[in-house]
């Protein structure tokens, strides 16, 4: 299988990647280069074969149901989390106007 | 006068616990040896004053004499996957250049919580995506081998290449290494150290910028199997906020180390003997199945019919879960944000993205986008997820007849820097041999065997059954004290 | 019987398809993979965790209580629990999904099939009881909240919702009616309310449905549906429905088709239309979290959900009808609702308590009492109420003196007056108003024989067959007696002397 110009550009927007025509010539046989090697795992017969789920045999693991147990994982920490934000205002993030 | 920064782990902390030098010392001694290595291009930015504070509480507890832990007074490179609280943590992209995380990972709170301090965050494959450390954003890591008679600037192997060519160097004694398909021991094998990828759920990955979260795991990457052992026990741990941490005790590893071998059964595995693979690898190989054998372990031979098809496998799960994983970078809560004028919120996501991710970035989130979509999940994805089955499977098999596998870590040795450029796929081969293990979660191994012909290093690997780090260790162990390598690379920056 | 709600086109009838899939935020103290509070209403971004922020190498770990807040759920529902099930990825771009993807089930749900019945209401167009199956109940993330109007250039992003457990409760494709739809999210609410996985409140965003409408001609097959998201009332539901179903019979009959899209409900117009942010989202490249492992359940911890269920709304409902012997209408009203129910065992324990009769003698007296009776004073009274004073031993005080027969139904409801006033003791209020009745035959006897004796000719005209004539002298023995008799008591007598 192989995908062209078109596909791989409906992907990039899909991934929100914004990508210039130049960028597409390239990434088009790079990415089909890469998809004709992954093909080969056709060959392999894996009728009722189950596919991995836990790589290490281990069970899912619950949590309490305590609030800011362990402040790692805490809530009430606005400034930590919009320390970083490009755009923080009155306590909220912003981000362009959305219209629904 | 010592050199301290001739000194590993085990030498550094027994010294400072016995008073025959300071932590400062040691810690001034590697702040300095950076400063120097700017060439080497192996940090993105450097901490001397965490590793002087560091060193400084390790003194005074010391004085007061209390227990320093388990790398008390030993100042390290931080992979810059890894969260650390006020200081930019960037996994070598632009997309996170000038991020300050509010928190600390938990691998990294545990190397402070033993006593260890921290020289800087190293430089690293974009995201840990590559096998080269050409990847950054932040320019390429010069490994500080040279192939004889040439001047050219050689790769220190990816992704965890800031940590191999540090250590390599002797600018650090030890760093952190993540490993997702081979980023600890590729790296480990081009730069002539060791490096450990312990099983998977051993070390947290909370804190640790995820790439693909069902194979990331953290080890220790440090000039000996003595000092892995020490760094690995400071790193590992249960975790509560990490729902695949497992939930066992950490044993003492370095306690346990034996380099005595009797008894134990050491695999070959037959279908790595692969096409392409440079002849002086095979010899190495070779050369690690006769020192084990020296060490008292019966060589056998044993299949893994599927090896041919885990590095596809991989290059099908791995991008997939970035895709996923490296989604939260949008613009909108920490980051680049790139707002062109009149650009809506999805403009803004497309713009960003494309300005803050690099080509290989955007080529494997592609790649993931793409077999995770409509209509070509099942042949692309879960198909790769059961040959995931089937190695793993193929392990499981060749362990019932042996304690550990004996392989070469890389095919070839290091290359230099732009020479495997215009194909990816050239590149992704050079994980081969290190990937099964990564896909069965295993725990596994590169210890540094003897110099090329090129005064290049090669590495051999181990793999271990699940949660036998000590076999791997032991066996690493063996190896090492017959190959006593200790070659360093000549000083040129 | 099946539904008869059609929509009229001008090229003949057209059926309506409904299914609804309602997200139901779950009862919990913390969010489904952080520790941050779930609590409504708090300032922005203050009950967000850098989990739920999706800060970079954040990880999940699920909520124990919210895992079995949803199996609780599945069992009220007489659902299949899967032992084994998976969280999933769904992967898209929007502001409120820090993640870039919601963690969900998809492939390996928690719940599987199970179904709800919803009671036939002639009046709202429900001819009989009917099954609603649902397909299943998945756990998920709620996403956050965009504000567009503070700012002239920027929406706000606020993330305490984020995080938040849903249980996403998928129907099947079985409601033919606004009216069904409603009265399947009404039972829902209830069930979720009983249970007590969900508070179950609309206004506050705890429930909200993606209502799936499409048209065909009755018995052919299924129409593209469109889907209607995030409709929070049960009359919007309703709306959404009608107006979709003839919106598309129109598109339909005029040459048109139905696009299968995701639609936005506006409650000022009573209308939907096409959400542009969701245009291009339809591609989720769901795949297995592989931050977590499956999910694996215990027998343990499965026999404590079911061990944990409170009596639901059918089994407590036909309970009432048979072995409280209230009449199906008193049962169905009493049952809606968590407090109503509450409300009347209590009074029912304390009534069957005071007057010293088993529950099922009185329950019918309490029912009307709690229906009827009560309601209508607290509505008369207004403000000047205060339902503090509602007590159920006040109340079941009224009732015991009324099934004694010292005081009538009408001053039973002035003592209930005065009580839900000013408070008080009923017996009390009852002796210093002079609020009883009289049941001393002796002073009824007199009277009733002062009355036979000044109408002799009406006795004789009783005797004669004028039956009608007996309530002539009970009326005349009430106003002797100043209304204060106990009736029954007067009517034994009169029945004694006229009839002897
Ligand atoms: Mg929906
Ligand atoms: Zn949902």
């Amino acid at each position: 299988m192989s995908v062209t110009r078109e596909e791989v550009a409906k992907i990039a927007s899909l991934a929100r990647i914004r990508m210039a025509d130049a960028e597409l010539d390239r990434m088009v046989p790079e990415l089909n280069g890469i998809l004709d090697w992954v093909e080969q795992l056709g060959e392999v017969d894996t009728a009722g074969v189950e596919p991995m789920t836990a790589v290490i045999p281990n069970t899912l693991r619950l949590r309490d149901d305590v609030v800011d147990a362990d402040p790692h994982t805490a809530g009430g920490r606005r400034d930590d989390v919009l320390a970083n934000a490009p755009a923080a205002e009155h306590g909220f993030f912003g981000v362009p106007k959305v219209i629904e | 006068m010592t050199d301290f920064t001739q000194l590993g782990v085990k030498q550094i902390r027994d010294g400072v616990a016995g008073g025959d030098f300071t932590a400062r010392e040691v810690a001034e001694a590697f702040n300095a040896a950076v400063a120097e290595a700017a060439e080497l291009n192996a940090f993105i930015v450097t901490t001397p004053d965490h590793a002087l504070a560091a060193a400084d509480a390790t003194d005074a507890k010391r004085a007061k004499g209390e227990e320093l832990g388990k790398m008390g007074g030993v100042p390290i490179g931080m992979k810059d996957l890894f969260a650390t609280k006020g200081v930019q943590t960037t996994a070598a992209s632009h997309i996170l250049e000038g991020f300050e995380p509010e928190y600390e990972s938990t691998v990294s709170q545990n190397l402070w919580d033993a006593g260890a301090g921290m020289l800087g965050k190293l430089n690293l494959d974009q995201f840990a995506m590559g096998s080269s450390n050409e990847t950054s954003y932040f320019g390429n890591v010069n490994s500080p081998w040279k192939k004889d008679g040439t001047n050219a600037a050689m790769s220190p192997g990816g992704s965890s290449g800031g940590s191999s060519s540090a250590v390599a160097a002797r600018i650090a004694p030890a760093a952190t290494g993540t490993d997702t398909g081979g980023s600890i021991r590729q790296p480990a094998a081009f730069t002539g150290i060791c490096g450990i990828k312990p099983t998977y759920g051993r070390c947290s990955r909370w804190g640790v910028v995820a790439f693909a979260s069902s194979l990331d795991q953290a080890g220790p990457m440090a000039r000996s199997v003595e000092d892995c052992a020490i760094m690995l026990e400071a790193m590992a741990g249960f975790d509560p906020k990490d729902a695949t941490s497992l939930d066992m005790p950490v044993p003492n590893w370095e306690a346990a180390l034996s380099a005595d071998l009797k008894g134990k059964k050491v695999g070959i595995p037959r279908e790595y003997r692969m096409d392409g693979t440079d002849e002086e690898i095979l010899k190495s190989w070779e050369q690690g199945k006769e020192w084990l054998r020296d060490a008292g372990a019966e060589i056998v031979d044993v299949s893994l019919p599927h090896t041919k098809y885990a590095l596809p496998a991989y290059y099908i799960v791995a991008p997939a879960e970035a895709s996923s994983n490296l989604a939260r970078y949008d613009g909108v809560r920490y980051g680049l944000r790139e707002l062109p004028e009149g650009a809506g919120l999805q403009d803004m996501y497309a713009a960003t993205r494309a300005a803050g991710f690099g080509d290989e970035v955007k080529r494997r989130i592609l790649i993931g986008t793409y077999v995770l979509s409509a209509g070509f999940y099942d042949a692309y994805y879960t198909q790769a997820q059961k040959i995931r089955t089937l190695v793993a499977r193929d392990f499981e098999q060749g362990f019932t007849q042996c304690d550990v596998i004996l392989a070469p870590t890389t095919p070839t040795a290091s290359f230099p820097l732009g020479s495997l450029n215009e194909d990816p796929l050239t590149m992704y081969l050079n994980d081969v041999f290190a990937v099964p293990a990564s896909l069965a979660g295993l725990p596994a191994m590169s210890v540094p065997a003897m110099l090329n012909s090129d005064g290049l290093p090669l590495g051999l690997q181990l793999v271990g059954k699940p949660f036998d780090e000590q076999g791997v260790l032991n066996a690493g162990l063996a190896i090492q004290n017959r190959a006593n390598f200790n070659a360093q690379p000549e000083k040129w920056w | 019987m099946v539904s008869t709600y059609r929509i009229q086109g001008a090229t003949g009838e057209w059926e309506v398809v409904i299914g609804l899939e309602v997200h139901a935020q779950v009862t919990s103290n913390a969010k489904l993979f952080s520790g941050a509070s779930t609590a409504f209403g708090a300032e922005p971004n203050t009950q967000v965790s850098l989990v739920d922020a999706a800060m970079p190498g954040m990880l999940p770990v699920p909520n124990r209580e919210c895992i079995r807040q949803a199996v609780r759920t599945g069992m009220a529902i007489e659902a299949q629990i899967n032992k084994w099930s998976r969280f999933d990825r769904k992967n898209y771009f929007y502001a409120d999904l820090p993640q870039g993807y919601q963690i969900s089930q998809l492939y390996h749900p928690l719940v599987g099939e199970g179904s709800l019945l919803i009671e036939a209401d002639e009046k709202a167009g429900i001819p009989e009881d009917k099954v609603i199956g649902i397909e299943r109940i998945h756990v998920e993330q709620d996403a956050g909240k965009l504000m567009h109007d503070q700012h002239p250039t920027m929406s706000y992003v606020d993330l305490n919702r984020v995080g938040i457990a849903l249980m996403e409760i998928v129907s099947k494709p079985d409601m033919r009616s606004p009216a069904e739809a409603g009265a399947y999210v009404r039972k829902l609410r209830s069930i979720l309310r009983y249970v007590g996985s969900c508070d179950g409140n609309m206004e506050e965003g705890s429930m909200r449905a993606d209502v799936n409408v499409s048209v065909r001609r009755p018995g052919e097959e299924f129409g593209t549906r469109t889907e209607t998201k995030n409709v929070n009332s049960v009359r919007f539901v309703m709306q959404v429905i009608e107006y979709e179903a003839n919106r598309q019979v129109d598109v339909i009959e005029n040459g048109g088709t139905v696009d299968q899209e995701t639609r936005l409900f506006d409650p000022n117009t009573g209308t939907t239309r096409t959400m542009r942010s969701k245009e291009d989202a339809h591609d989720y490249r769901y795949f297995p979290d592989p931050d977590l492992l499956p999910l694996e359940l215990e027998d343990s911890f499965l026999e404590e959900c079911r061990a944990s269920l409170p009596e639901l709304p059918d089994a407590k409902r036909t309970r009432y009808e048979n072995d409280l012997g209230l009449t199906p209408y008193n049962a169905r009203e009493l049952t809606a609702e968590v407090e109503t129910f509450a409300r009347f065992e209590t009074l029912l324990a304390e009534t069957a308590k005071q007057i010293g009769k088993p529950e099922a003698k009185v329950a019918t007296q309490v029912a009307n009492w709690a229906l009827s009776v009560a309601p209508g004073v607290l509505k008369s009274l207004g403000d000047e109420a205060d339902p503090a004073n509602a007590t159920a031993e006040a109340q079941a005080k009224i009732l015991a003196m009324q099934d004694k027969g010292d005081i009538s139904g009408g001053q039973a409801k002035e003592i209930y007056e005065i009580v839900l006033k000013t408070g008080g003791d009923p017996e009390t209020i009852a002796d210093e108003k002079g609020l009883k009745q009289v049941s001393d035959t002796g002073a009824i006897e007199a009277a009733i024989d002062a009355i036979i004796a000044a109408n002799g000719d009406k006795v004789d005209e009783y005797r004669g067959g004028k039956d009608k004539l007996f309530g002539f002298f009970v009326g005349q023995t009430m106003k002797a007696m100043q209304g204060k008799a106990n009736p029954a008591v007067v009517n034994q007598i009169l029945k004694d002397k006229l009839d002897g």
